[in-house]
């Protein structure tokens, strides 16, 4: 699929360091004028409260965008990202309440359930060879399916008061699962900026062969991103399903296009090998605040994610540009 | 990008059962036809009245709008692209076919004829951006899906059209007592193979998936195939929309959920490889039949219809899986 054309312009590995250091200075650019903009349209906009709420919602897109990170860094793509998310709250309300098993561990199971559907495409896409745009479209379909068999329509709800801590709770003063994003993000730019793994990564995503006879484990990692990027849908899954109380099997449909526009406007090339964790949280963050912005606006919500499919095309051709640029000027 | 649409297995060596084996399994036309033949005979013994002639009819009709579809579907992923942003370009137009049909005073004619045209222009806007900006067709499409999707419920609040003009129902019409929609496919349908198969513009599609850059040497202008591949796939969106908006008395304006997996399956499921570069329409017409029969077969064996949608994601890896497999033994000889 064209996802992996290669031959396409590819700047210089060494030149693509400054090149997406710039444009999350772009980006911060971009937040700051926009947070000056709405702050200046509506006075409700800069409060601690509805900074702290914004910080809420968009916990379950911004985890998400973290693996998805790393296997975009890669060269891959992960499409069944919601559908992990909604099996994984319908496993959940399922083992409690058809199952009757303690909440704890209904909660294990549903972060079981998800790694072990990353896993799936992890195996497929590397024991098989399936492309990870198709197997994670097939996936798309099938874990979908599987929610919605499941369920059978039935949602669970009427947990007991603990559930709700960390979706509606405060820590210190600041949501719960803002907490866990915080220690999330941390981990993740780590292990993408400073680790061998991380640099495995952006190797992989320039060049998958040169990579694997460099003697890098690529099977090994991809096996591992994609079962972390079903993890991750999952804990976000659970998140969701403590913060709206309910769960139902149509949870978490299109999550993907947010979690990839994000990570596409923080700057990681479609292609594979740049991009970074800062980049993907200042893109989660922008995207957040447009929502929010429309919102306060008087826009209705469906109206977001238009404008979500127009930032996605728009940061992909201006990324597109920058790289032509620097691939042309070198 | 794989390219073995010119490897062959040598023809020495491979004992006759074995390459006519061989053969059958090549054809996924044909193992489509059979599975669809078994699953008719099986749910029929089960319960009879499955065979039903207006089951069988519906079998046949209902998802004639998908299988329409599919066609467009299949060049595009022929083409070594994909176009996820169909099911929304479907509701748009099939919105765009009420709204000319109820608010203007154009002859209903101009409310089937004028969608057309509404998704040659999406499918031009997306061919623009992956033939001539180089963006990958799953991203293009991922945007242009949720421009649609939203740009529709921000439009019509989800509203329902109703008072549709009484000699609008063009899926309705039963010429030679077969329902419309039976025609469109199969005449669509064969129209479409044959043009894939014998035109320069077709073969160049194939041409295209297999092996771009052998394509470029041998004087394809490769933006100019994927190019009107969209434009195409659009216009076939386009009918599918008008299918499907006049099979009603009223339409909903929403994009029906799931639309664009239930078309991706029955092109993928129809043997046209996700890997670019083979595959008929012939093929994505069956398995559009057969996923309603097999929908249908699940109301009368009383399975769920809830599982439906895993059982398409099933059938998808199963041919995904097939198609990866028959690769390798072909390269293998």
């Amino acid at each position: 699929m064209s996802v992996s054309e290669k031959f396409d312009h590819q700047p210089a590995a060494n030149r693509l360091r400054s090149a997406f250091l710039s444009q999350e200075v772009v980006l911060l650019v971009i937040l700051i004028a926009g947070v000056l903009i709405l702050s200046t349209r509506t006075s409700v906009f800069l409060t601690v409260d509805n900074i702290l709420n914004q910080g809420r919602l968009m916990t379950e897109v911004a985890l998400v965008a973290l693996p998805m990170t790393f296997i975009i860094v890669t060269g891959g793509i992960d499409l069944s990202v919601g559908s992990i998310f909604g099996l994984s709250a319908i496993v959940l309300g399922y083992s409690w309440q058809n199952l009757g098993l303690p909440l704890e561990i209904a909660i294990i199971i549903a972060l079981v359930v998800g790694a072990i559907c990353g896993l799936i495409n992890g195996l497929f896409i590397v024991r098989v060879g399936v492309p990870p745009l198709i197997m994670t479209l097939a996936t798309l379909a099938l874990y979908r399916g599987l929610a919605e068999g499941i369920s059978q329509a039935r949602s669970a709800r009427g947990f007991p008061e603990w559930f709700y801590v960390l979706g509606q709770g405060n820590f210190l003063g600041v949501p719960t699962q803002l907490w866990v994003f915080v220690i999330a993000a941390i981990i993740f730019g780590i292990v993408l900026a400073r680790t061998t793994f991380g640099r495995t990564l952006y190797a992989m995503g320039n060049n998958e062969l040169g990579a694997r006879f460099s003697g890098l484990p690529v099977d090994r990692v991809k096996l591992i991103i994609y079962t972390l990027s079903g993890l991750l849908s999952a804990i976000a899954g659970y998140i969701f399903v403590s913060r709206v109380s309910t769960t139902r099997s149509d949870m978490g449909s299109g999550l993907e296009l947010e979690v990839i526009a994000a990570v596409v406007l923080g700057g990681t090339s479609i292609f594979g090998g740049s991009g970074s964790i800062a980049g993907t949280v200042i893109g989660v963050v922008l995207i957040q605040l447009l929502k929010n912005g429309l919102s306060l606006a008087g826009a209705k919500n469906d109206a977001t994610i238009v404008v979500i499919g127009v930032v996605l095309i728009f940061s992909i051709l201006v990324n597109n540009f920058i790289q032509h640029r620097r691939g042309t000027a070198d | 990008m794989t390219a073995v649409t010119t490897e062959y297995p040598s023809k020495a060596k491979s004992s006759s059962l074995w390459k006519s084996l061989r053969s059958i399994l090549a054809s996924q036309e044909a193992i489509l036809a059979i599975t669809l033949l078994a699953l008719v005979v099986l749910v029929g013994a089960a319960n009879p009245r499955f065979l039903a002639e207006r089951n069988m009819s519906d079998v046949l009709q209902g998802n004639a709008y998908i299988a329409v579809a599919a066609i467009g579907m299949s060049m595009v992923i022929v083409s070594g692209n994909i176009d996820i942003s169909i099911g929304s370009a479907i509701g748009v137009l099939a919105t765009m076919c009420g709204l000319i049909a109820t608010e203007t005073e154009l002859p209903v004619i101009f409310s089937w004829l004028l969608p057309l045209l509404g998704g040659a222009l999406i499918g031009a806007i997306n061919g623009f951006f992956v033939a001539y900006l180089r963006i990958p067709s799953i991203v293009v499409t991922l945007g242009m899906l949720s421009i649609l999707k939203g740009g529709l419920i921000v439009y019509r609040g989800g509203e329902t059209i109703y008072n549709l003009p009484p000699d609008f129902g063009l899926a309705q019409l039963r010429p030679l007592g077969i329902p419309s929609p039976v025609w469109f496919m199969i005449v669509l349908t064969v129209l479409a193979a044959l043009w894939m198969r014998y035109s320069a513009t077709g073969r160049s599609i194939y041409a295209v998936g297999g092996n771009k850059e052998a394509a470029m040497l041998s004087g394809i202008n490769i933006r100019s195939v994927i190019m009107k591949v969209f434009i195409i796939n659009g216009v076939f969106a386009g009918i599918s929309a008008v299918l499907y908006a006049t099979q009603f008395t009223s339409i909903q304006a929403v994009v029906p959920p799931g639309l664009e997996l239930s078309i991706i399956t029955a092109s993928v499921v129809g043997g046209v490889s996700i890997l670019g570069g083979t595959g008929t329409v012939i093929g994505s017409t069956l398995a559009a039949v057969l996923l309603r029969a097999i929908g249908s077969s699940m109301v009368f064996i009383n399975v769920s219809p809830y599982w439906l949608r895993a059982v398409q994601g099933v059938l998808i890896l199963i041919t995904v899986l097939a198609d990866i497999l028959r690769r390798r033994q072909l390269r293998r000889h």
